[in-house]
């Protein structure tokens, strides 16, 4: 059996279900975007982001957002081209929503409806209220190429093996981070 | 509109229930007509499953907004995609009364 796929976080669902090509018959044969390749088409084609920071946001791997992204372009081109309807229509995704902070009540509340600001505080109608900003989960926060000489740290650059970096202070070639401590270990308790 | 609160008696002065799932009491506030419901939270004993089925009993009263201590994984999900507005007090000493009190400021 398969790896279960991630569930994939998304702002709102489009509200509205899809697009009809002008000037062509009724076809019942529409192209399905899921609702994740709509977010990815959203995230990195409206408002720009790149894919390291959308697939963050999504809560996925970023080759794991390429590849819905990239099958979302394809299926809107091929709508495009063969004048299909597109239709919105499943994909594993729950949806998010931000959270507020009062500093009045000291409640914390979330926003369901993007499309307005928020202005004042839902339980006491004060007006001294800020966006409430979860630490955001980092992929490459523990990735480092270390030396195994000086000890000393270099961010891992992806697709670049650490073995092949040079050490900035002792010209000594480095190694994973994740690799030298458990190595150095095993030969320990060996001894 | 209609706000649920938690609570963990049946009277005004009643304090705030920490936990959604199991409070004790529904209260049902209608900010229009200012009535104000109890309802005993019949999934309090459950072994499992105890926040969706408050969800749906909420829900079924036509509530849109939520004040409670704290949510459980489980229910966040379900709320967000029924569009309810989900309002977390860290305070729970704050009694019904003033709670019903702070939603008629606006």
């Amino acid at each position: 059996m398969s790896r279960p796929k991630r569930i994939r976080k998304m702002n709102n669902p489009p509200h509205f279900k899809g697009f009809k090509p002008i000037g062509l018959p009724e076809e019942n044969n529409p192209v399905i975007i899921n609702y994740e390749e709509y977010e990815a088409i959203r995230l990195s084609d409206f408002e720009l982001n790149g894919q390291v920071e959308a697939a963050q946001m999504m809560g996925i791997s970023r080759p794991t957002y390429a590849r819905i992204y990239e099958s979302a372009r394809r299926k809107v081109a091929q709508a495009f081209v063969q004048g299909k309807t597109i239709v919105f229509e499943g994909g594993k995704v729950y949806f998010d929503s931000e959270w507020f902070t009062c500093n009045s009540c000291g409640c914390w509340f979330n926003h369901t409806e993007k499309g307005e600001a928020i202005r004042h505080c839902t339980l006491c109608g004060s007006t001294k209220v800020e966006p409430y900003n979860q630490p955001a989960p980092s992929i490459i926060q523990d990735d480092f190429c270390i030396c195994p000489n000086c000890g000393v740290k270099k961010i891992h650059l992806p697709h670049t093996s650490c073995n092949k970096e040079v050490c900035p202070e002792c010209n000594h070639l480095m190694v994973r981070n994740g690799i030298l401590e458990p190595t150095t270990k095993k030969s320990k308790n060996c001894n | 509109m209609k706000i649920a609160i938690t609570s963990t008696g049946n009277s005004l002065e009643s304090q705030l229930d920490s936990h959604f799932g199991r409070c004790s009491y529904f209260v049902i506030y209608d900010t229009e007509t200012r009535a104000v419901e109890f309802i005993p939270n019949p999934n309090k004993d459950r072994i499992e499953g105890a926040g969706p089925a408050s969800v749906q009993l909420i829900a079924s009263r036509g509530s849109q907004k939520v004040v409670s201590g704290e949510f459980g994984a489980k229910v966040k999900a379900i709320f967000d995609s029924l569009k309810m507005q989900l309002i977390v007090l860290p305070d729970p000493n704050k009694r019904i009364g003033e709670i019903i009190e702070l939603l008629n400021h606006k």
